[in-house]
Formats: C-alpha cells, structure tokens, sequence
C-alpha cells in the first residue's frame, strides 16, 4: 500500500502492521497523515468542531484497538478513513448508534490517490464533476451525502418526487464516475 | 454499469445510506446472494470517498492530537502473541533434536486425521438422514396445509350427502384434540340467522362442569360455517358439543338460547 505522504519512508501497511505490534509511534505517524482528513469530512457533516474532534478521536482508537479492521488488499486508507469518517459523523449527527463496525466496510478506489500530488490532482477532478452538475442533481447528492438525509427525507425537503430524487442522485454519481474515469 | 438495472437507483442511495424501509430490506436481501451487485456498491463506496475527500478543511487542533496520545498511552496494547509463540515452539524443537518425537506426532496426527475422516463420514450420513427426513416432513405438512386450506376456502363447493328423498338437516361435525387445545368445527345447511342472533359453538366438559364457550359465528349463504382453534381452556376433555341460537349482543358465558344441533358422539 503506497503512503498518502511521499517523503515518508514508512508504507501505510507498514504503519498498520507496527501498530498491531502494540507501537505507539507508528500510532502517531498515522494520525499525522490522516487526522485532517477525518477531522475535515467530520467537520464539513457536524460544522461543530467539537463533534468532529469527538468523531476523530473514537476512529482513532478504533483503528488502534482493531488495526486489522484495515484491509489493504481492498482499499486506500485515505478513501477507507473519509468513508468512515463521513458515516460516523452521520451517526453523531442523527444521534444515532454507529451502523456499522469499521471491519465491515470494504471501499473500492481505483484511483490513484497515492501521494498528495494524486491526490489533489483526483480532487481537482471531482470538484470540476460537481461544478459542472446541474444545481438540483448537486444539491440532492450533497444532501444525502454530507446531511445524510434518505431520499424519502430530500423529497420531503425539496417538495419533488421521489423517483426524481432518485434519478438526480444516480445521475450525479455516474457523472462522477465519468469524470474520474477519463 | 455492469449490475441488475432494476437495483441500479437502489444500489447508489445504499451506498450512501439512503435507503430506507423495505426497499432497503429487499435490496439487502438481494445482495446476499448478488456477489456483482455487492461489487458495485464497494465502487460506489469508493466513488463516495472521492466527494468525502474534496473537504478540504482545516487541521484538527493540537489538542485533538494530545487527548488522542493520551487515550492510547493509557490503554497499551502488547504486541501480537501469536508469532512470539511459533518462535519459541521452533526454537523447542530444535534444542531437543529428537527425531523420534517428531515421528510420534506424525503418526498422531493421521491417527487423529483417521478419526476425523471417520467422523466426517458418520456426519455425512447422519446430515443424508436428517436431509431425507427433512423432505418427509415438508411432504407431510404441505399434505396437511392443502387439506386446511381446502377445508377453510370459502370458495370451495361444500355438498352435504344425505339420504336420499330428505331434506337437508343442519350439521355440524367438531374434531377436538384434548392435549393441544386444538378444535376444529365445520358446520354445514344451517338456517339463516334472525336478526341480531347469532351461533355459538359451547363445549360440554366430560367432568359434568358448565359448558365452555368455543366461538361465535356466523354461516355463509349457503348455511356453512367453520370455527377454528378457538381460545379454550388447558386440558378439559370434551364430551360433547352443540349450536345455540343466541342474542348477538350481551354476554355469551353460558348457553341461554335454543340448541340447533347437539353431538351424538362418535
């Protein structure tokens, strides 16, 4: 698994397997590459900061209390962590029970999000994709995403039907998914 | 997309956490034994991660940093045993050097392999059996379930058979089964009911006590009727039963109308 830093010299499965070892530094190292990607995701859903510190600290200890929940051969890290990140701050947000255990979720990126050069490069992309979306289609994917609201809950809010809310969401995605496929 | 059309919508709000109700319930249904829709949704999963990661936010405070050192300082975790374990079993072995030892273990493990193949066997069998009963009983209760169903239908064309040249009598015939509380009563060319009457169906207990209400009811156009496991007692045992006529309002604890059929026994 390649390092979202370039200058490190420690992979991130490297860090994941000193960290089952029990190694505090490899804990830290980890928490220096990725905290501002789950605090961000955490923040941007919760727009409290204390929540999203809250959100950050019980991934943290859940990744050092269960590092195999990791699985390299199916995931980045990055993508693994803001996944994470966004459905927790979800819980928090709807003050509900964690749905899922860190170990159940497989994310599947096919990008390459290696270093930060990839990684912005990927990002410039995903931006252009929602910019170029109709406001409607972008505004029914934001509110599902970072409000966590369910389909039946956006047509409630936006006063359109639900198969429209549907169709606005897939199209969204597959426009996303388009963009990042060229 | 490479997945079931008919899920495609589904399969992007699930992935966001969007689905809700029963179509969330039938699309995880269908993903327990859709290893290609399963596939589409890590994507999306995937895909999602991408919109996650556009956050570009601000760090999280020294702070975060510190309360997070702290919690993990105070709960260490040793380091994974199992390596440290086999290093020393290896290490065991290799000071002792004794060939003999490791033929004895050989020999004990297909000994243990023999037994376990024999096990196996046994099981395959047994699981051959249970397999087989398993089908006789599904056999047996759809038999069961199709003489139930054809006897509560009430589309089912029901014709009492009598002597010829007489006039169909009112009939009722109950089948009780002491040990499950278990009655079931058909009744069949009853009059049509007065208005505000209707049947009951009463259960005389063997030990002389009061009769026991089994259910109201009312006969269909054609003077049948059915009741069905009517809340009863524990244990009572039956002697008889009969068909009252009763008032349809008012309290129906003990028989106050006219019989209409009363049992002869069996």
């Amino acid at each position: 698994m390649p390092s979202a830093d370039p200058n490190a010299m420690t992979s991130d499965l490297e860090l994941v397997t000193a960290i089952r070892s029990g190694d505090q530094n490899a804990m830290t190292t980890l928490y220096d590459r990725f905290s501002s990607i789950v605090y961000s995701v955490a923040l941007r859903v919760l727009q409290d900061t204390g929540a999203a510190e809250d959100v950050l600290q019980d991934i943290f200890m859940q990744l050092w209390r269960n590092p195999g929940a990791f699985d390299a051969s199916r995931g980045n890290m990055a993508a693994w962590l803001a996944v994470i990140a966004r459905n927790r701050a979800i819980d928090a947000l709807r003050r509900r029970r964690p749905e899922n255990d860190i170990e159940d979720l497989v994310v599947s990126v096919e990008h390459d999000l290696a270093s930060e050069t990839d990684r912005s490069r990927t990002m410039e992309k995903v931006r252009g994709a929602l910019q170029a979306m109709p406001a409607p289609q972008r505004s029914a994917l934001e509110m599902a995403y970072f409000e966590g609201l369910s389909h039946s809950e956006i047509a409630g809010k936006t006063g359109e039907p639900l198969g429209t809310i549907k169709t606005r969401i897939r199209a969204g995605l597959l426009a996303l998914r388009k963009v990042l496929a060229v | 997309m490479t997945v079931h059309e008919q899920f495609a919508e589904d399969l992007a709000l699930y992935a966001l956490g969007s689905l809700d109700g029963a179509e969330r319930h039938a699309l995880e249904k269908h993903l327990d034994g859709c290893a290609s829709c399963r596939r589409e949704i890590e994507q999306l999963r995937g895909d999602l991660s991408l919109l996650a990661l556009t956050t570009a936010g601000p760090k999280p405070p020294a702070r975060a940093r510190q309360r997070l050192m702290s919690a993990i300082a105070d709960e260490p975790r040793l380091p994974a045993a199992a390596p440290a374990s086999q290093h020393r079993q290896r290490s065991w072995w290799t000071a002792l050097g004794l060939p003999a030892l490791r033929w004895a273990s050989a020999v004990a493990l297909i000994v243990v392999a023999i037994g376990l193949l024999r096990q196996n066997s046994t099981l395959q069998r047994d699981l051959a059996s249970l397999r087989s009963r398993f089908t006789d009983q599904g056999s047996k209760l759809e038999q069961a379930n199709e003489v139930v169903a054809t006897l509560l239908d009430p589309d089912a064309k029901k014709i009492e058979l009598v002597a010829a040249g007489n006039n169909p009598q009112p009939r009722g015939k109950a089948i009780y089964q002491r040990r499950n509380r278990n009655l079931i009563f058909l009744a069949s060319n009853l009059p049509p009911l007065p208005a505000e009457k209707i049947y009951e169906l009463w259960l005389f207990p063997a030990n002389g006590g009061a009769p026991i209400a089994a259910g109201l009811f009312k006969p269909d156009a054609r003077g049948s009727a059915t009741v069905v496991n009517p809340p009863l007692p524990e244990g009572v045992e039956a002697k008889n039963f009969a068909v009252t006529l009763e008032p349809e309002s008012g309290s129906h604890e003990s028989p106050r109308g006219t019989p209409v059929i009363v049992g002869v026994g069996e």
